[in-house]
């Protein structure tokens, strides 16, 4: 025992022993960064879930009981999915190929300029053009009606459609340049060595790229998901918010600001974060299955 | 798939060109390599040698020239349908696949059934050395061992040419002595012809049956090994297989085929290997080849630092007009002792100022 406690007394000194484990002065610097994360983020979210805790009615889980035995309230779970589900992986099957085009090429600074535009326009300003240019008066309308192929003007706008291109618009970008630096990070000798060894283009991407990328483009389907379920000013402006696009948001917006009742508002956050919640679970639990590695040439 | 030959007679390089904008990596490779040969490609970096190689296995497209397999045209193909081996400088494994799906990538590419693939893994496993570390990512190995699994795919589809891209660069010293028997070794008992590209002399030396240097996107030189050891024909190849002193002379005769250089006062006799227009010449000599004299013949040097080399000493010394002089002594010099400096005739090779 006491040869023990020498050995402790002769060995490193407790600040030895800290910065083995990297913990040292340069560790005080993520404070203010800790209380930022306390302040904004951790105490909003636990007052908001307290809050959803203390319904009008004064029972404990009214609010959550209320939210799923009313379909004009749980069924914005399912009319938010329907938009967000389909927007995503559409956006990240068009951003693959691109992405894959736009890594051979030299100028690559100019693309994402004007790709990184859209996002900060805003979703406002997108869906004040997009009234505009398919509008009865809009292009879209006038330039297929000038061709032959419309007689009258479509409604695009004020319905599903309408919310589902804002999406696609204002969430591309987004989508794209984080496809784009999962592509362009996996080593190209990775692909000349797979063509020596015979692999044609389709065997290349199928054996080499999509196996490599899964994981990333796991976590770009994650974020490019819960931007887009936690749509709000596209679904008002271009869509239809009292029926086909009635996303969750707008019922806590209406919890919120036209019933005055901010305890179901916050239970209708609780749920929309616990929706995001398991299908970012879900996605990430996929991407344990396959490798996630390196993607370089594994040096030694 | 159809993949190309497995045998052929001759490779030719007719006229192989590579631009890249305005610059001329390769001005037109004209190069003939016999089955079975083991040709180094060496040059200083920027010299065209990866690019050369790259052409070679269809990852750059030439810009001029043809490369042909005996008499089947190969420079049109895509990659997939040459194949080559290939070893690339970073081994550039699939990092999510095992080292025996590494090696059985080539083989599951040509639709080989897989009893035999395995067979040929395994045998592709214990070529290299590494049966024990099969089901290992390649993450989880050593610099050698992810080497010689790079080695290993790229042989086991038994390609007609194997093409390396200075596979020993990222090993240090010792490793790198190790692999360097091991792919003379494996090259032996293959047989396959073999392209590699390096930077390093002793290497190509070692290894190659014939070296062709390269400079500025053209070939200098072609031999063996001796015949570039001994008798380099210009200055800056001579400059790679280790003539580290080059000294500026006066060409003041010949006697049979002996030049005369004078080089700072003091006459000495060398090879004449490039003519001179004129009467500048250059005197390249091997340090080892330059002793002191122990005599008052030879160039005078003050010698500026001594080291200890264990067989000898390796001084370096400066002359009246201020070049360094590398040369070897069997005995200590104190620093800022007089020494005059002397080498055989064979030893001494003098290049005329026209390169």
């Amino acid at each position: 025992m006491s040869a023990v406690l020498e050995g402790r007394a002769e060995g490193p000194t407790l600040r030895q022993r800290l910065a083995a484990r990297g913990i040292d002065g340069a560790t005080l610097l993520v404070l203010p960064c800790v209380a930022l994360i306390l302040g904004l983020f951790i105490y909003p979210f636990l007052y908001g879930l307290m809050l959803s805790f203390e319904p009008k009615d004064g029972s404990l889980f009214g609010n959550y009981a209320r939210f799923f035995s009313d379909p004009f309230l749980y069924g914005t779970i399912f009319k938010t999915l329907r938009l967000a589900f389909p927007v995503t992986l559409l956006n990240l099957l068009i951003a693959i190929p691109i992405a894959f085009r736009v890594r051979l090429m030299r100028r690559q600074r100019l693309l994402t300029t004007l790709l990184v535009l859209p996002i900060t326009l805003g979703t406002v300003l997108v869906a004040e053009g997009m009234l505009f240019y398919f509008g009865p008066q809009g292009w879209f309308n006038r330039a297929l009606m000038a061709v032959g192929l419309l007689s009258t003007p479509i409604s695009v706008l004020n319905g599903y459609w309408g919310v589902f291109i804002s999406l696609v618009l204002t969430g591309f970008p987004f989508t794209f340049l984080l496809t784009l630096s999962y592509v362009t990070g996996i080593d190209p000798s990775l692909e000349n060595a797979a063509a020596t060894l015979g692999a044609g283009p389709a065997a290349r991407f199928r054996e080499v790229f999509l196996p490599l990328l899964i994981p990333g483009l796991a976590i770009t389907f994650c974020l490019s998901f819960v931007q887009a379920y936690s749509v709000l000013p596209s679904a008002v402006l271009v869509g239809d918010p009292a029926n086909a696009t009635r996303v969750i948001s707008i019922a806590a917006y209406q919890a919120a600001f036209e019933e005055y009742d901010y305890s179901m508002a916050s239970a209708i956050a609780m749920i929309m974060g616990a929706v995001q919640l398991l299908v970012v679970v879900a996605v990430l639990g996929c991407r344990s299955l396959f490798y996630r590695g390196p993607a370089a040439g594994a040096k030694g | 798939m159809t993949v190309g030959p497995t045998t052929f007679k001759q490779l030719h390089l007719q006229g192989v060109r590579r631009e890249f904008d305005a610059f001329t990596a390769l001005k037109g490779l004209d190069l003939t390599i016999e089955r079975g040969e083991f040709i180094a490609l060496l040059g200083p970096s920027g010299c065209g040698k990866t690019t050369a190689l790259n052409c070679i296995a269809g990852l750059l497209p030439v810009s001029g020239g043809r490369i042909m397999l005996d008499d089947r045209r190969v420079d049109v193909l895509r990659p997939e349908e040459r194949g080559f081996g290939m070893v690339f400088q970073n081994y550039a494994l699939f990092p999510h696949m095992t080292v025996r799906k590494n090696i059985g990538f080539g083989l599951r590419m040509r639709g080989v059934p897989k009893p035999e693939l395995e067979k040929r893994v395994d045998a592709a496993l214990a070529a290299v050395r590494l049966e024990s570390q099969a089901e290992k990512l390649p993450g989880q190995l050593s610099g050698g061992q992810q080497q010689r699994v790079a080695i290993a795919r790229a042989i086991v589809v038994e390609p007609p040419l194997v093409l390396m891209d200075e596979p020993l660069s990222n090993l240090d010293a010792k490793l790198r002595l190790e692999m360097r028997q091991e792919i003379r070794r494996i090259h032996q008992s293959l047989g396959s012809t073999t392209i590699y590209v390096t930077h390093d002399q002793e290497e190509a030396l070692s290894l190659a049956d014939r070296i062709v240097v390269l400079r500025d996107g053209a070939i200098r030189q072609v031999g063996t090994p001796a015949e570039l050891y001994a008798l380099p024909a210009h200055l800056d190849v001579a400059d790679f297989m280790g003539f580290r002193n080059r000294v500026n002379g006066e060409l003041v005769g010949m006697e049979g085929e002996d030049a005369l250089l004078n080089i700072e006062g003091t006459v000495i006799r060398g090879r004449m290997r490039a003519a001179s227009a004129g009467k500048a010449a250059v005197a390249a000599i091997r340090p080892d080849d330059l002793e002191p004299t122990g005599t008052d013949s030879g160039i005078p040097v003050r010698v500026e630092a001594v080291e200890y080399r264990g067989r000898g000493f390796h001084g370096v010394g400066v002359t009246a007009s201020g070049t360094e002089l590398h040369f070897a002594s069997p005995y200590p010099l104190q620093r800022g002792a007089a020494v005059r400096l002397g080498a055989e005739a064979g030893r001494v090779l003098v290049f005329g100022d026209a390169r």
